[in-house]
């Protein structure tokens, strides 16, 4: 119980610090930090595949990817016509009305999933999926989606390079 | 022991974390990462509701999401490079030249 | 706190600080043996045959002064060795280095010689092997200097680009094992057949462990594939601006890593610690053996062969190793299918 609470507040906190920073590398470093945080939550949840998977690919590939292009880019940071030194997050605006927003989507969003016709909402204690479960599902019932998404990846990486190539001096 | 309703509440701050995100932010790079934190709480929705119901479907739907959510920061981080290249600015409002 | 606990905590501090030894062992063995195959001496001065060597080296690199550059990012410029340090001791936490012992029947169920006992062994070192990216992009950013960054991002470069075929290599051995934990991978490989030829998976999957161990010295940035690194001996490369104790934390990384791809191998494809002559219990023993072999075979590849330029490096790694591992995996694949090993 204790695991759960503390790897949540480390989620917690590092998106919300994620959407606060200036620095966009910054952003991206609290934002791995958040999917180690779910990476634990998930081996909590019996799903230790998950858990390493979310590290292999969403810490360990997609976020290189962004940190690359940060870095390529020399990102900047955010100048808008607002005064420089008003943190982003304080101003007036779209901030403001952004962050009603929020607010409202999480109270309704708890409202929807919390309620469940009186049941306990405590987990069965039996019927945890091994990793072979997994994979005789994936390529026996769902063998076509896995098979889509390997033209989908083949897609975006052909998109991906077109999209960012020079422009030929002809 | 958490039950599933703190795994739903977690996620649904999450998503709404991200939401605020995708609103607030004035960079480019900073709202698609706010995209992923909106994906990742709705991971951990399925995950948790998978191992409610005892089916492995809820971490295979995991790997899909996953997938797609790589093919889209790749696709996505070129497009912003593309348009890095020709505004010099990561921020969206400078993108205006379709308006009327 | 029963004796497994203890005996646990100790086994977990006695793995951590055998890897900090075999590091400075390394730094001896490597100038040693560069030395012997370059027909000179090496280091014979500090202690009988030069064996305090690294002790030398380990008190002058603590005495050196800690510079850091005025425009660096502080927060990251520190935080860059650390990473690569503790991920590099991460990845060995799964890896297990000897059978089950009961210390002279002091513990009773048995010490699995292993940190942490995870299912999916082969994937959390996996995992955290690319976590350890991020050391070297963020040490190469950090230190705002343009050699740095481009040391860092080729070297980064080359280490995610060279993870896909160590991926594919590793999922080789799991389709032959049919297990994700690497002590049920070792305990298939025990026995020999014909009483004679030990049941390693290597004359199972010899392509599998060339690509093993081409992707592994890639990762660990070592010679042939060290172009980012040597770079620093023409220009600069990731570590240009790190001195003392932080450069020292980067080179611990790297040798902490070359052991546990060392390491790895053993476990996926030399056997781990089942060899003739030796019962059980003193398995670490082979284990201890495989792993300095391999360890020389990395110290005699960097002193022989020259250097890949790193366009011709990222040409090999996409173009040549991938497509291998590709062909490895579908071709094992069918052989388990049809001879169902």
């Amino acid at each position: 119980m204790i695991a759960f609470y503390l790897f949540g507040a480390i989620a917690i906190a590092a998106s919300l610090l994620v959407i606060a920073q200036r620095n966009p590398i910054y952003s991206v470093l609290l934002l791995i930090a958040s999917f180690g945080a779910l990476s634990g939550l998930y081996v909590l949840l019996d799903a230790p595949f998950v858990a390493v998977i979310q590290i292999i690919v969403y810490a360990g590939a997609i976020m290189v990817l962004f940190l690359f292009v940060v870095m390529l880019l020399n990102a900047p940071h955010e100048e808008t016509e607002h005064d420089e030194r008003v943190h982003p997050l304080l101003r007036r605006g779209p901030m403001r009305f952004g962050g009603v927003l929020a607010v409202a989507l999480l109270l309704e969003l708890v409202w929807a999933l919390t309620k469940r016709g009186g049941e306990s909402g405590a987990f069965p204690s039996a019927a945890v999926s091994s990793v072979r479960d997994i994979g005789r599902t994936l390529f026996a019932d769902y063998a076509f989606p896995f098979e889509v998404t390997s033209i989908l990846i083949l897609v975006a990486m052909v998109g991906a390079v077109v999209l960012a190539q020079r422009e030929v001096p002809r | 022991m958490p039950s599933i309703n703190d795994y739903l509440v977690l996620s649904a701050i999450l998503f709404a974390i991200g939401t605020a995100g995708v609103f607030v932010r004035r960079n480019l790079i900073t709202i698609l990462l706010s995209i992923e934190i909106m994906l990742n709480a709705v991971n951990l929705t399925f995950v948790a509701f998978g191992r409610a119901f005892g089916a492995p479907e809820g971490q295979i739907i995991v790997f899909f999401v996953m997938t797609v959510a790589a093919a889209e920061a790749a696709v996505g981080l070129a497009i912003v490079i593309g348009l890095f290249r020709h505004r010099e600015s990561l921020d969206p409002d400078t993108f205006t030249s379709l308006k009327w | 706190m029963t004796p497994l606990l203890v005996a646990q905590i100790v086994l977990t501090l006695f793995v951590f600080v055998m890897l900090l030894n075999s590091a400075a062992v390394m730094v001896y063995v490597e100038r040693k043996v560069a030395a012997l195959l370059q027909q000179r001496m090496g280091p014979y001065l500090v202690g009988p045959k030069g064996l305090l060597q690294p002790l030398a080296d380990i008190v002058k690199l603590m005495f050196k002064e800690e510079l850091r550059p005025k425009a660096a990012d502080w927060f990251l410029f520190a935080l860059a060795p650390i990473i690569s340090a503790t991920c590099a001791f991460a990845a060995f936490s799964v890896v297990p280095f000897g059978a089950d012992t009961t210390i002279f029947g002091w513990v009773p169920e048995g010490l699995r010689l292993q940190v942490a006992d995870v299912n999916v062994a082969i994937l959390v070192v996996f995992a955290i092997a690319s976590m350890s990216v991020y050391g070297i992009v963020l040490a190469g950013w950090s230190s705002n200097s343009k050699y740095s960054l481009l040391g860092g991002l080729r070297s980064s470069a080359q280490m995610i680009s060279y993870e896909l075929s160590y991926g594919l290599a590793l999922a080789s051995v799991l389709v032959v094992a049919n297990s994700l934990s690497l002590t049920d991978i070792v305990n298939r490989q025990a026995g020999a057949w014909w009483h004679v030829l030990p049941r390693w998976f290597v004359f199972v999957q010899p392509l599998g462990f060339f690509i093993y161990m081409t992707a592994g010295i890639a990762e660990t940035n070592r010679a042939p594939f060290d172009f980012p690194e040597a770079e620093q001996e023409l220009v600069a490369g990731y570590h240009t601006e790190y001195s003392s104790m932080s450069f020292a934390m980067f080179f611990l990384a790297e040798y902490v890593n070359m052991v546990t791809v060392s390491a790895v191998a053993t476990d996926l494809f030399l056997g781990g610690w089942h060899g003739p002559f030796l019962p059980e219990s003193l398995g670490w023993i082979w284990f201890l053996l495989k792993v300095a072999a391999i360890l020389f075979f990395y110290v005699w590849m960097r002193w022989t062969l020259p250097r890949y330029r790193y366009d011709q490096l990222m040409r090999f790694g996409w173009k040549v190793l991938l497509p291998l591992a590709v062909v490895n995996l579908i071709v094992t694949a069918a052989g388990v299918l049809y001879f169902g090993a």
